[in-house]
Protein backbone atom coordinates (compact mmCIF):
# COMPACT_ATOMS: atom_id res chain seq x y z
CA UNK A 1 0.00 0.00 0.00
CA UNK A 2 1.23 3.46 -0.86
CA UNK A 3 0.04 6.83 0.36
CA UNK A 4 -0.64 9.80 -1.87
CA UNK A 5 -1.31 13.47 -1.26
CA UNK A 6 -4.14 14.77 -3.38
CA UNK A 7 -4.05 18.57 -3.43
CA UNK A 8 -7.07 20.49 -4.63
CA UNK A 9 -6.06 23.36 -6.92
CA UNK A 10 -8.27 26.42 -6.64
CA UNK A 11 -8.25 30.11 -7.41
CA UNK A 12 -11.05 31.36 -5.16
CA UNK A 13 -11.66 30.82 -1.44
CA UNK A 14 -14.69 29.28 0.24
CA UNK A 15 -15.98 28.61 -3.20
CA UNK A 16 -17.47 25.16 -2.76
CA UNK A 17 -21.19 25.23 -3.50
CA UNK A 18 -23.65 23.26 -1.35
CA UNK A 19 -23.92 20.70 -4.18
CA UNK A 20 -20.15 20.30 -4.26
CA UNK A 21 -20.03 19.90 -0.46
CA UNK A 22 -22.66 17.15 -0.65
CA UNK A 23 -20.70 15.39 -3.40
CA UNK A 24 -17.44 15.70 -1.43
CA UNK A 25 -19.07 14.22 1.69
CA UNK A 26 -20.39 11.26 -0.29
CA UNK A 27 -16.94 10.76 -1.83
CA UNK A 28 -15.30 10.88 1.62
CA UNK A 29 -17.69 8.24 2.91
CA UNK A 30 -16.81 5.97 -0.01
CA UNK A 31 -13.08 6.47 0.61
CA UNK A 32 -13.62 5.44 4.23
CA UNK A 33 -15.81 2.45 3.38
CA UNK A 34 -13.25 1.14 0.88
CA UNK A 35 -10.22 1.60 3.10
CA UNK A 36 -8.62 4.43 1.08
CA UNK A 37 -9.15 7.22 3.61
CA UNK A 38 -6.26 8.55 5.67
CA UNK A 39 -7.08 12.23 6.18
CA UNK A 40 -8.62 15.20 4.41
CA UNK A 41 -9.38 18.84 5.03
CA UNK A 42 -10.16 22.19 3.47
CA UNK A 43 -7.77 25.10 3.99
CA UNK A 44 -8.52 28.73 4.79
CA UNK A 45 -7.54 31.43 2.31
CA UNK A 46 -3.81 31.87 1.52
CA UNK A 47 -4.01 35.39 3.02
CA UNK A 48 -4.46 33.75 6.45
CA UNK A 49 -1.07 32.04 6.20
CA UNK A 50 2.05 32.98 8.17
CA UNK A 51 5.54 32.02 7.00
CA UNK A 52 7.92 31.21 9.87
CA UNK A 53 11.70 31.09 9.45
CA UNK A 54 13.25 29.61 12.59
CA UNK A 55 16.56 28.66 11.01
CA UNK A 56 18.57 31.53 12.46
CA UNK A 57 17.80 31.93 16.14
CA UNK A 58 14.62 33.79 16.89
CA UNK A 59 11.85 32.98 14.44
CA UNK A 60 11.05 35.59 11.81
CA UNK A 61 7.39 35.81 10.91
CA UNK A 62 6.03 36.93 7.57
CA UNK A 63 2.38 37.68 7.07
CA UNK A 64 0.94 35.87 4.05
CA UNK A 65 1.85 32.96 1.81
CA UNK A 66 5.44 32.39 0.68
CA UNK A 67 4.39 32.42 -2.92
CA UNK A 68 1.95 34.72 -4.65
CA UNK A 69 0.26 32.67 -7.30
CA UNK A 70 -3.03 32.62 -9.09
CA UNK A 71 -3.68 29.04 -8.07
CA UNK A 72 -3.10 27.54 -4.68
CA UNK A 73 -3.95 24.50 -2.61
CA UNK A 74 -7.50 24.90 -1.37
CA UNK A 75 -7.69 21.59 0.44
CA UNK A 76 -6.29 18.08 0.33
CA UNK A 77 -6.84 14.40 0.78
CA UNK A 78 -4.32 11.84 1.92
CA UNK A 79 -5.32 8.51 0.47
CA UNK A 80 -4.01 4.99 0.56
CA UNK A 81 -3.98 2.89 -2.60
CA UNK A 82 -2.37 -0.30 -3.89
CA UNK A 83 -0.67 1.52 -6.77
CA UNK A 84 -0.86 4.58 -9.01
CA UNK A 85 -3.61 3.14 -11.22
CA UNK A 86 -5.92 2.86 -8.20
CA UNK A 87 -4.88 6.30 -6.93
CA UNK A 88 -5.47 7.87 -10.35
CA UNK A 89 -9.00 6.51 -10.45
CA UNK A 90 -9.70 7.86 -6.95
CA UNK A 91 -8.19 11.22 -7.92
CA UNK A 92 -10.34 11.43 -11.06
CA UNK A 93 -13.41 10.83 -8.91
CA UNK A 94 -12.24 13.35 -6.32
CA UNK A 95 -11.65 15.97 -9.00
CA UNK A 96 -15.12 15.41 -10.39
CA UNK A 97 -16.81 15.59 -6.97
CA UNK A 98 -15.06 18.74 -5.73
CA UNK A 99 -15.23 20.23 -9.24
CA UNK A 100 -11.55 21.29 -9.17
CA UNK A 101 -8.30 20.03 -10.64
CA UNK A 102 -6.24 17.96 -8.23
CA UNK A 103 -2.52 17.19 -8.06
CA UNK A 104 -1.60 13.65 -7.04
CA UNK A 105 1.77 13.12 -5.43
CA UNK A 106 3.23 10.05 -3.75
CA UNK A 107 4.67 10.13 -0.26
CA UNK A 108 8.29 9.04 0.03
CA UNK A 109 8.97 5.47 1.03
CA UNK B 1 29.96 -11.25 -38.78
CA UNK B 2 30.99 -14.36 -36.82
CA UNK B 3 28.42 -16.96 -35.78
CA UNK B 4 28.60 -15.75 -32.19
CA UNK B 5 28.24 -12.14 -33.35
CA UNK B 6 25.18 -13.01 -35.37
CA UNK B 7 23.69 -14.99 -32.51
CA UNK B 8 24.18 -12.04 -30.16
CA UNK B 9 22.59 -9.62 -32.64
CA UNK B 10 19.66 -11.98 -33.09
CA UNK B 11 19.26 -12.49 -29.34
CA UNK B 12 19.33 -8.73 -28.87
CA UNK B 13 16.49 -8.35 -31.38
CA UNK B 14 14.44 -11.25 -30.14
CA UNK B 15 15.15 -11.60 -26.44
CA UNK B 16 16.08 -8.18 -25.02
CA UNK B 17 12.52 -7.28 -23.97
CA UNK B 18 11.93 -10.76 -22.59
CA UNK B 19 15.01 -10.61 -20.34
CA UNK B 20 14.29 -7.04 -19.12
CA UNK B 21 10.65 -7.95 -18.47
CA UNK B 22 11.47 -11.12 -16.54
CA UNK B 23 13.93 -9.25 -14.33
CA UNK B 24 11.61 -6.32 -13.80
CA UNK B 25 8.98 -8.68 -12.46
CA UNK B 26 11.32 -10.63 -10.26
CA UNK B 27 13.13 -7.64 -8.77
CA UNK B 28 10.39 -5.03 -9.01
CA UNK B 29 12.92 -2.49 -10.26
CA UNK B 30 13.36 -1.24 -13.82
CA UNK B 31 16.87 0.09 -13.17
CA UNK B 32 18.18 -3.27 -12.09
CA UNK B 33 16.33 -4.98 -14.95
CA UNK B 34 17.82 -2.68 -17.57
CA UNK B 35 21.38 -2.59 -16.26
CA UNK B 36 21.69 -6.31 -15.57
CA UNK B 37 20.24 -7.17 -18.99
CA UNK B 38 22.82 -4.91 -20.61
CA UNK B 39 25.55 -6.60 -18.53
CA UNK B 40 24.33 -10.06 -19.48
CA UNK B 41 24.64 -9.10 -23.16
CA UNK B 42 28.13 -7.73 -22.51
CA UNK B 43 29.06 -11.06 -20.92
CA UNK B 44 27.67 -12.87 -23.96
CA UNK B 45 29.92 -10.76 -26.19
CA UNK B 46 32.92 -11.92 -24.13
CA UNK B 47 31.98 -15.54 -23.70
CA UNK B 48 30.04 -16.79 -26.72
CA UNK B 49 32.88 -16.48 -29.26
CA UNK B 50 35.09 -18.70 -27.06
CA UNK B 51 32.54 -20.97 -25.34
CA UNK B 52 30.14 -21.27 -28.25
CA UNK B 53 26.55 -20.08 -28.52
CA UNK B 54 24.35 -21.67 -25.82
CA UNK B 55 21.50 -23.88 -27.09
CA UNK B 56 18.88 -21.49 -25.70
CA UNK B 57 20.33 -17.95 -25.86
CA UNK B 58 17.32 -16.26 -24.24
CA UNK B 59 17.39 -18.61 -21.26
CA UNK B 60 21.17 -18.19 -20.91
CA UNK B 61 20.81 -14.41 -20.93
CA UNK B 62 17.97 -14.45 -18.40
CA UNK B 63 19.89 -16.74 -16.04
CA UNK B 64 23.03 -14.64 -16.37
CA UNK B 65 21.16 -11.37 -15.82
CA UNK B 66 19.32 -12.87 -12.85
CA UNK B 67 22.56 -13.99 -11.23
CA UNK B 68 24.08 -10.55 -11.68
CA UNK B 69 20.98 -8.91 -10.25
CA UNK B 70 21.01 -11.15 -7.17
CA UNK B 71 24.70 -10.32 -6.62
CA UNK B 72 23.96 -6.65 -6.86
CA UNK B 73 20.94 -6.80 -4.55
CA UNK B 74 23.03 -8.74 -1.99
CA UNK B 75 25.83 -6.19 -2.19
CA UNK B 76 23.39 -3.34 -1.71
CA UNK B 77 21.59 -5.14 1.09
CA UNK B 78 24.87 -5.67 2.89
CA UNK B 79 25.95 -2.10 2.36
CA UNK B 80 22.71 -0.62 3.53
CA UNK B 81 22.31 -3.27 6.24
CA UNK B 82 18.75 -3.68 5.23
CA UNK B 83 16.92 -6.76 4.27
CA UNK B 84 15.90 -5.40 0.92
CA UNK B 85 16.66 -8.64 -0.79
CA UNK B 86 13.80 -10.56 0.78
CA UNK B 87 11.33 -7.82 -0.09
CA UNK B 88 12.50 -7.43 -3.65
CA UNK B 89 12.67 -11.10 -4.44
CA UNK B 90 9.07 -11.51 -3.37
CA UNK B 91 8.08 -9.29 -6.28
CA UNK B 92 4.85 -7.39 -6.66
CA UNK B 93 1.68 -9.35 -5.99
CA UNK B 94 -0.03 -10.69 -9.07
CA UNK B 95 -3.68 -9.61 -9.33
CA UNK B 96 -6.07 -12.49 -9.95
CA UNK B 97 -6.90 -13.16 -13.57
CA UNK B 98 -3.95 -11.22 -14.94
CA UNK B 99 -3.25 -12.05 -18.55
CA UNK B 100 -0.19 -12.17 -20.68
CA UNK B 101 3.45 -12.16 -20.71
CA UNK B 102 6.02 -10.16 -18.76
CA UNK B 103 6.74 -8.19 -21.90
CA UNK B 104 3.16 -6.96 -21.99
CA UNK B 105 3.49 -5.72 -18.41
CA UNK B 106 6.68 -3.95 -19.40
CA UNK B 107 5.02 -2.25 -22.38
CA UNK B 108 2.09 -1.01 -20.30
CA UNK B 109 4.41 0.31 -17.61
CA UNK B 110 6.61 2.17 -20.11
CA UNK B 111 3.54 3.67 -21.83
CA UNK B 112 1.77 4.69 -18.61
CA UNK B 113 -0.38 7.80 -19.11
CA UNK B 114 1.05 9.44 -15.96
CA UNK B 115 4.38 9.79 -17.84
CA UNK B 116 4.96 12.55 -20.37
CA UNK B 117 4.64 11.38 -23.97
CA UNK B 118 8.33 11.95 -24.71
CA UNK B 119 9.26 9.91 -21.63
CA UNK B 120 6.99 7.07 -22.77
CA UNK B 121 8.63 7.04 -26.18
CA UNK B 122 12.16 7.05 -24.78
CA UNK B 123 11.42 4.44 -22.14
CA UNK B 124 9.70 2.12 -24.62
CA UNK B 125 12.61 2.31 -27.06
CA UNK B 126 15.12 1.62 -24.26
CA UNK B 127 13.34 -0.99 -22.14
CA UNK B 128 11.29 -2.83 -24.77
CA UNK B 129 13.23 -2.03 -27.94
CA UNK B 130 16.70 -2.38 -26.45
CA UNK B 131 18.00 0.71 -28.25
CA UNK B 132 20.99 2.32 -26.55
CA UNK B 133 20.81 5.77 -25.04
CA UNK B 134 22.98 7.30 -27.83
CA UNK B 135 20.76 5.69 -30.47
CA UNK B 136 17.59 7.10 -28.92
CA UNK B 137 19.18 10.51 -28.41
CA UNK B 138 20.30 10.59 -32.05
CA UNK B 139 16.90 9.46 -33.34
CA UNK B 140 15.18 12.37 -31.62
CA UNK B 141 18.02 14.84 -32.05
CA UNK B 142 18.36 15.32 -28.31
CA UNK B 143 21.69 15.56 -26.50
CA UNK B 144 22.61 12.26 -24.90
CA UNK B 145 22.73 13.54 -21.29
CA UNK B 146 19.29 15.12 -21.76
CA UNK B 147 17.88 11.85 -23.06
CA UNK B 148 19.54 10.02 -20.17
CA UNK B 149 17.91 12.38 -17.67
CA UNK B 150 14.54 11.90 -19.34
CA UNK B 151 14.75 8.13 -18.93
CA UNK B 152 16.17 8.32 -15.40
CA UNK B 153 13.41 10.70 -14.34
CA UNK B 154 10.74 8.43 -15.81
CA UNK B 155 12.13 5.38 -14.02
CA UNK B 156 12.29 7.34 -10.75
CA UNK B 157 8.66 8.35 -11.12
CA UNK B 158 7.58 4.78 -11.86
CA UNK B 159 9.24 3.72 -8.62
CA UNK B 160 8.21 6.61 -6.36
CA UNK B 161 4.62 6.91 -7.59
CA UNK B 162 4.12 3.12 -7.64
CA UNK B 163 3.21 2.84 -11.29
CA UNK B 164 2.20 -0.82 -11.37
CA UNK B 165 3.99 -3.53 -13.33
CA UNK B 166 1.02 -5.30 -14.76
CA UNK B 167 -1.53 -5.44 -17.51
CA UNK B 168 -4.26 -2.87 -16.70
CA UNK B 169 -7.61 -3.95 -15.33
CA UNK B 170 -10.35 -4.78 -17.79
CA UNK B 171 -12.05 -1.38 -17.35
CA UNK B 172 -8.81 0.52 -18.03
CA UNK B 173 -7.57 -1.75 -20.80
CA UNK B 174 -9.11 -0.20 -23.96
CA UNK B 175 -7.88 3.31 -23.09
CA UNK B 176 -4.47 2.00 -22.09
CA UNK B 177 -4.05 -0.02 -25.30
CA UNK B 178 -4.93 3.14 -27.22
CA UNK B 179 -2.17 4.90 -25.27
CA UNK B 180 0.39 2.22 -26.16
CA UNK B 181 -0.60 2.40 -29.84
CA UNK B 182 -0.21 6.19 -29.76
CA UNK B 183 3.39 5.76 -28.54
CA UNK B 184 4.20 3.21 -31.25
CA UNK B 185 2.56 5.33 -33.96
CA UNK B 186 4.49 8.38 -32.81
CA UNK B 187 7.77 6.45 -33.11
CA UNK B 188 6.74 5.31 -36.58
CA UNK B 189 5.73 8.78 -37.72
CA UNK B 190 8.92 10.33 -36.42
CA UNK B 191 10.78 7.90 -38.66
CA UNK B 192 8.37 8.26 -41.56
CA UNK B 193 8.23 12.03 -41.72
CA UNK B 194 11.00 13.41 -39.57
CA UNK B 195 9.91 16.71 -38.11
CA UNK B 196 13.35 18.27 -38.05
CA UNK B 197 14.62 19.97 -41.21
CA UNK B 198 18.22 18.93 -40.50
CA UNK B 199 17.40 15.24 -40.50
CA UNK B 200 16.97 12.74 -43.28
CA UNK B 201 13.41 12.75 -44.60
CA UNK B 202 12.82 9.11 -43.78
CA UNK B 203 14.65 7.30 -41.05
CA UNK B 204 14.18 3.62 -41.67
CA UNK B 205 15.66 2.69 -38.29
CA UNK B 206 12.74 4.25 -36.43
CA UNK B 207 9.99 2.95 -38.73
CA UNK B 208 11.52 -0.53 -38.60
CA UNK B 209 11.71 -0.37 -34.81
CA UNK B 210 8.09 0.78 -34.54
CA UNK B 211 7.00 -2.10 -36.78
CA UNK B 212 9.04 -4.59 -34.75
CA UNK B 213 7.47 -3.38 -31.48
CA UNK B 214 3.97 -3.44 -32.98
CA UNK B 215 4.57 -7.00 -34.23
CA UNK B 216 5.53 -7.92 -30.68
CA UNK B 217 2.38 -6.30 -29.30
CA UNK B 218 0.27 -8.16 -31.87
CA UNK B 219 1.87 -11.45 -30.88
CA UNK B 220 0.93 -10.65 -27.27
CA UNK B 221 -2.59 -9.33 -28.01
CA UNK B 222 -3.66 -11.10 -31.21
CA UNK B 223 -7.39 -10.50 -30.63
CA UNK B 224 -7.14 -6.72 -30.35
CA UNK B 225 -8.38 -5.27 -33.64
CA UNK B 226 -6.66 -1.92 -33.25
CA UNK B 227 -3.25 -3.51 -32.59
CA UNK B 228 -3.64 -5.47 -35.82
CA UNK B 229 -4.97 -2.36 -37.55
CA UNK B 230 -1.95 -0.29 -36.54
CA UNK B 231 0.46 -3.00 -37.72
CA UNK B 232 -1.33 -3.17 -41.09
CA UNK B 233 -1.28 0.62 -41.36
CA UNK B 234 2.47 0.73 -40.66
CA UNK B 235 3.25 -2.06 -43.13
CA UNK B 236 1.21 -0.48 -45.94
CA UNK B 237 2.83 2.90 -45.28
CA UNK B 238 6.34 1.46 -45.03
CA UNK B 239 5.79 -0.45 -48.27
CA UNK B 240 5.62 2.85 -50.16
CA UNK B 241 8.78 4.16 -48.50
CA UNK B 242 11.16 3.38 -51.41
CA UNK B 243 9.04 5.48 -53.79
CA UNK B 244 8.33 8.34 -51.43
CA UNK B 245 11.52 10.37 -51.81
CA UNK B 246 13.16 11.11 -55.15
CA UNK B 247 16.93 10.64 -55.70
CA UNK B 248 17.43 14.38 -55.15
CA UNK B 249 15.61 14.26 -51.82
CA UNK B 250 12.21 15.56 -52.81
CA UNK B 251 8.96 14.19 -51.47
CA UNK B 252 7.03 12.29 -54.14
CA UNK B 253 3.27 12.37 -53.64
CA UNK B 254 1.09 9.31 -54.08
CA UNK B 255 -0.06 10.24 -57.58
CA UNK B 256 3.53 10.59 -58.86
CA UNK B 257 5.11 7.59 -57.15
CA UNK B 258 6.68 4.78 -59.16
CA UNK B 259 4.48 1.97 -57.92
CA UNK B 260 6.93 -0.62 -59.22
CA UNK B 261 9.17 0.37 -56.33
CA UNK B 262 6.62 -0.41 -53.68
CA UNK B 263 7.46 -3.36 -51.45
CA UNK B 264 5.06 -6.11 -52.60
CA UNK B 265 5.78 -8.37 -49.64
CA UNK B 266 4.86 -5.73 -47.08
CA UNK B 267 1.74 -4.89 -49.09
CA UNK B 268 0.66 -8.54 -49.19
CA UNK B 269 1.15 -8.84 -45.43
CA UNK B 270 -0.74 -5.60 -44.77
CA UNK B 271 -3.63 -6.64 -47.02
CA UNK B 272 -3.85 -10.00 -45.27
CA UNK B 273 -4.14 -8.24 -41.89
CA UNK B 274 -6.87 -5.91 -43.20
CA UNK B 275 -8.79 -8.93 -44.55
CA UNK B 276 -8.36 -10.70 -41.24
CA UNK B 277 -10.01 -7.76 -39.46
CA UNK B 278 -12.82 -7.48 -42.02
CA UNK B 279 -13.57 -11.17 -41.56
CA UNK B 280 -14.27 -10.67 -37.84
CA UNK B 281 -17.22 -8.40 -38.62
CA UNK B 282 -16.36 -6.30 -35.57
CA UNK B 283 -16.79 -2.53 -35.92
CA UNK B 284 -13.36 -1.14 -36.86
CA UNK B 285 -11.50 1.48 -34.85
CA UNK B 286 -9.41 4.35 -36.12
CA UNK B 287 -6.27 2.40 -37.06
CA UNK B 288 -8.22 -0.35 -38.80
CA UNK B 289 -10.04 2.21 -40.94
CA UNK B 290 -6.77 3.99 -41.78
CA UNK B 291 -5.25 0.63 -42.70
CA UNK B 292 -8.24 -0.13 -44.95
CA UNK B 293 -7.79 3.25 -46.70
CA UNK B 294 -4.15 2.41 -47.30
CA UNK B 295 -5.16 -1.02 -48.56
CA UNK B 296 -7.33 0.64 -51.22
CA UNK B 297 -4.43 2.87 -52.29
CA UNK B 298 -1.92 0.01 -52.45
CA UNK B 299 -4.43 -2.07 -54.39
CA UNK B 300 -4.45 0.34 -57.33
CA UNK B 301 -2.01 -0.03 -60.23
CA UNK B 302 -1.95 3.74 -60.67
CA UNK B 303 -3.66 6.79 -59.27
CA UNK B 304 -6.48 6.70 -61.89
CA UNK B 305 -7.18 3.11 -60.95
CA UNK B 306 -7.83 4.09 -57.31
CA UNK B 307 -11.29 3.29 -55.99
CA UNK B 308 -11.98 6.79 -54.63
CA UNK B 309 -15.59 6.08 -53.72
CA UNK B 310 -14.31 3.32 -51.45
CA UNK B 311 -11.74 5.72 -49.97
CA UNK B 312 -14.45 8.32 -49.35
CA UNK B 313 -16.76 5.74 -47.76
CA UNK B 314 -13.94 4.77 -45.39
CA UNK B 315 -13.28 8.42 -44.52
CA UNK B 316 -16.99 8.86 -43.77
CA UNK B 317 -16.64 5.95 -41.33
CA UNK B 318 -13.50 7.49 -39.86
CA UNK B 319 -15.20 10.85 -39.31
CA UNK B 320 -17.73 9.03 -37.11
CA UNK B 321 -14.96 7.53 -34.98
CA UNK B 322 -12.71 10.60 -35.03
CA UNK B 323 -14.36 13.84 -36.17
CA UNK B 324 -11.13 15.83 -35.91
CA UNK B 325 -10.29 18.57 -38.46
CA UNK B 326 -7.26 16.60 -39.72
CA UNK B 327 -9.50 13.66 -40.64
CA UNK B 328 -11.86 16.03 -42.45
CA UNK B 329 -8.89 17.50 -44.30
CA UNK B 330 -7.89 14.05 -45.56
CA UNK B 331 -11.48 13.28 -46.45
CA UNK B 332 -11.53 16.44 -48.59
CA UNK B 333 -8.70 15.01 -50.70
CA UNK B 334 -10.95 12.07 -51.62
CA UNK B 335 -13.79 14.50 -52.30
CA UNK B 336 -11.54 16.36 -54.74
CA UNK B 337 -10.94 13.16 -56.72
CA UNK B 338 -14.64 12.32 -56.89
CA UNK B 339 -16.40 15.69 -57.07
CA UNK B 340 -13.63 18.03 -58.19
CA UNK B 341 -11.43 20.67 -56.52
CA UNK B 342 -14.20 23.22 -55.93
CA UNK B 343 -16.24 20.77 -53.83
CA UNK B 344 -13.13 19.90 -51.83
CA UNK B 345 -12.29 23.57 -51.26
CA UNK B 346 -15.77 24.08 -49.84
CA UNK B 347 -15.12 21.18 -47.45
CA UNK B 348 -11.91 22.83 -46.26
CA UNK B 349 -13.50 26.19 -45.52
CA UNK B 350 -13.67 26.84 -41.82
CA UNK B 351 -11.43 23.98 -40.68
CA UNK B 352 -9.37 25.32 -37.74
CA UNK B 353 -6.04 24.21 -39.22
CA UNK B 354 -4.36 27.50 -40.02
CA UNK B 355 -1.11 26.38 -38.34
CA UNK B 356 -0.97 23.01 -40.07
CA UNK B 357 1.31 22.78 -43.14
CA UNK B 358 -0.70 19.96 -44.77
CA UNK B 359 -3.86 22.09 -44.71
CA UNK B 360 -2.18 24.83 -46.73
CA UNK B 361 -0.48 22.33 -49.04
CA UNK B 362 -3.85 20.77 -49.78
CA UNK B 363 -5.54 24.16 -50.36
CA UNK B 364 -2.66 25.21 -52.61
CA UNK B 365 -3.06 22.10 -54.75
CA UNK B 366 -6.82 22.60 -55.09
CA UNK B 367 -6.41 26.30 -55.97
CA UNK B 368 -3.76 25.39 -58.53
CA UNK B 369 -6.12 22.90 -60.18
CA UNK B 370 -8.78 25.61 -60.29
CA UNK B 371 -6.31 27.96 -62.00
CA UNK B 372 -6.41 30.47 -59.10
CA UNK B 373 -2.68 31.06 -59.36
CA UNK B 374 -2.19 33.98 -56.98
CA UNK B 375 -4.11 32.31 -54.17
CA UNK B 376 -2.34 29.01 -54.83
CA UNK B 377 1.05 30.71 -54.57
CA UNK B 378 0.14 32.32 -51.24
CA UNK B 379 -1.05 28.95 -49.91
CA UNK B 380 2.20 27.25 -51.00
CA UNK B 381 4.18 30.00 -49.26
CA UNK B 382 2.27 29.39 -46.06
CA UNK B 383 2.73 25.59 -46.31
CA UNK B 384 6.48 26.00 -46.92
CA UNK B 385 6.81 28.33 -43.94
CA UNK B 386 5.11 25.77 -41.67
CA UNK B 387 6.71 22.55 -42.96
CA UNK B 388 9.71 21.22 -41.07
CA UNK B 389 10.56 18.31 -43.32
CA UNK B 390 13.29 18.87 -45.92
CA UNK B 391 11.82 16.57 -48.60
CA UNK B 392 8.40 18.06 -48.22
CA UNK B 393 9.72 21.63 -48.46
CA UNK B 394 11.58 20.74 -51.68
CA UNK B 395 8.38 19.31 -53.16
CA UNK B 396 6.30 22.36 -52.18
CA UNK B 397 8.85 24.79 -53.60
CA UNK B 398 8.85 22.97 -56.95
CA UNK B 399 5.05 22.91 -57.05
CA UNK B 400 4.88 26.61 -56.25
CA UNK B 401 7.48 27.66 -58.79
CA UNK B 402 6.83 25.24 -61.66
CA UNK B 403 3.24 24.08 -61.14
Amino acid sequence: MAQYLMSVLDDTTNSATPEEMTAIRAYNERLQANGHWVFAGGLAAPATATVIDGRHGEAVLTDGPYLESKEYVGGFWIIEAADLDVALRLAAEGSRHCNRRVELRPFLG
Amino acid sequence: MSDAGEAIARAHREAWAQVVAALARRFGDLDIAEEMTAEAFATAVERWPADGVPPNPAAWLTTTANRKAIDRVRREAKREEKHREARMLAGPPEPPGAIGDDRLRLIFTCCHPALAMEARVALTLRMVGGLTMPEIARAFLVQEPAMGRRITRAKAKIKAAHIPYRVPSREDLPARVTGVLAVLFLIFNEGYLASDPGKEAIRADLTAEAIRLTRLLRALMPADGEVTGLLALMLLTEARGPARVSPDGELVTLDEQDRGRWDRELIAEGHALVRERLATGEPPGRYQILAAINAVHTDARDIRDTDWSQVLALYDLLVQVDPSPVVRLNRAIAVAELDGPQAALTELAGLPLDDYHAFHACRAELLRRLGRREEARAAYDRAIALSGNSAETAYLVRRRDHG
